[in-house]
């Protein structure tokens, strides 16, 4: 139907589309570790070994965990597979809170223990006014 | 099929179609502006701030989409040899650039406030970074290259790598750990944004919608006067 040039120009624009796709999920792929913008607890379980270097833990902040002391704060996240304590020194954002998504950037002192430089808070996907949220509490 | 348009009939449509556009847009701005910014309610946790969201998702979406667009148009100009869709594609891609900054500086004031930081290095808001720049790379070219067939081949090509970065930057958030949240809304399962906010959200996509086609209007129109300048009597 088409003419053979047509055709042509229609597997040259594939194969540099398929190419492409392939090349970048692999560079991606290989650069997993650094695409990630947090380590959840589980993950930091299993590194083999702690450097002295800024990482970033992420997880929920686990519930009746917070101690707030006057110049730190206290709380663990989780993942709920594993755990991690953090200590924090600073102002925390308006929207941490307990059973809340977390992203804590410091210093991994060992395994259990990380000592936080900033605290972020990470918003969930759901959207929704006060109302609708009582009301599903009650439910 | 596609290669004779008719220059005098479109030019007709590009130079009268945009007052009834630009009418339709305001209508449609103002109604989507009352809802989000008036009567939508606030969010139980963000409370007020989620209004910035009905500015920064549509803004989103639409830079988005114009990269898609846009590099459809090219690889089937490319193919078929119609030249019209790269003049098509050029007079989209200002709206999707200053759509595309507008997501990333309203996303920014949001995540202040929410998050407690302007600027996150995570896989989303890069990869978002990394559109703006393809945006900015294909109008480039387009001044760089006074070549017609030099200038389609150049813009192809960077459609084509831009092209790649869609799908990442939509599936950033589930394929790796991002400080921006996931997508709330899916076209397969239940959205996990309530309806009272789901409707602001779909006006204002509409208005970005229309204003992003009064923009192509007017550089498309533009494009053919140039055309026409030059007496050729189709593209």
């Amino acid at each position: 139907m088409y003419g053979r040039k047509v055709k042509l120009r229609f597997f040259f624009v594939l194969l540099i589309l398929i190419t492409l796709i392939l090349t970048v999920s692999l560079i991606l792929k290989s650069l997993e570790e650094n695409v990630l913008y947090f380590k959840s607890p589980t993950e930091i379980k299993i590194l083999s070994n702690i450097k002295e270097k800024k990482i970033r833990v992420g997880g929920m902040v686990k519930i009746n965990s917070i101690s707030m002391k006057p110049k730190e704060v206290k709380f663990i996240i989780t993942d709920f597979k594993n755990e991690i304590n953090i200590v924090y020194s600073g102002v925390v954002p308006n929207l941490f809170a307990e059973g809340k998504g977390v992203v804590a950037e410091g210093y991994l002192k060992d395994k259990n223990f990380f000592l936080a430089t900033k605290i972020l808070a990470k918003h969930d996907e759901n959207y929704m006014p006060p109302e609708v949220k009582a009301a599903l509490e009650e439910k | 099929m596609f290669k004779y348009f008719e220059l005098n009939k479109i030019f007709f449509i590009t130079s009268k179609a945009p007052k009834y556009v630009l009418l339709l847009f305001i209508i449609v701005l103002s109604i989507g502006l009352t809802e989000a910014l008036l009567l939508s309610p606030e969010d139980y946790k963000q409370s007020h701030s989620v209004r910035i969201m009905y500015v920064h998702v549509p803004a989103a979406w639409i830079s988005l989409g114009i990269f898609s667009i846009i590099t459809f148009l090219s690889i089937f100009g490319y193919i078929f040899k119609i030249r019209n869709f790269f003049l098509i594609s050029k007079s989209l891609a200002p709206s999707g650039l200053v759509l595309n900054i507008v997501a990333l500086v309203t996303g920014s004031i949001w995540g202040k406030p929410t998050w407690g930081t302007w600027w996150a290095w995570d896989a989303r808001i890069t990869s978002m970074l990394i559109l703006v720049l393809f945006y900015v790379i294909y109008l480039v070219a387009w001044r760089i290259y006074e070549n017609k067939d030099k200038v389609f081949k150049i813009t192809l090509i960077i459609t084509i790598l831009g092209i790649v970065n869609i799908p990442i930057i939509k599936y950033s958030v589930d394929w790796w750990n991002t400080l921006h949240q996931p997508a709330s809304i899916n076209i397969l399962s239940k959205s996990s944004i309530h309806v009272s906010m789901l409707f602001p959200l779909l006006i204002m996509t509409a208005a970005f919608a229309l204003f992003s086609l009064l923009i192509f209007l007017m550089k498309y129109n533009t494009e053919l006067i140039k055309i026409k300048n030059k007496g050729l009597d189709r593209l």
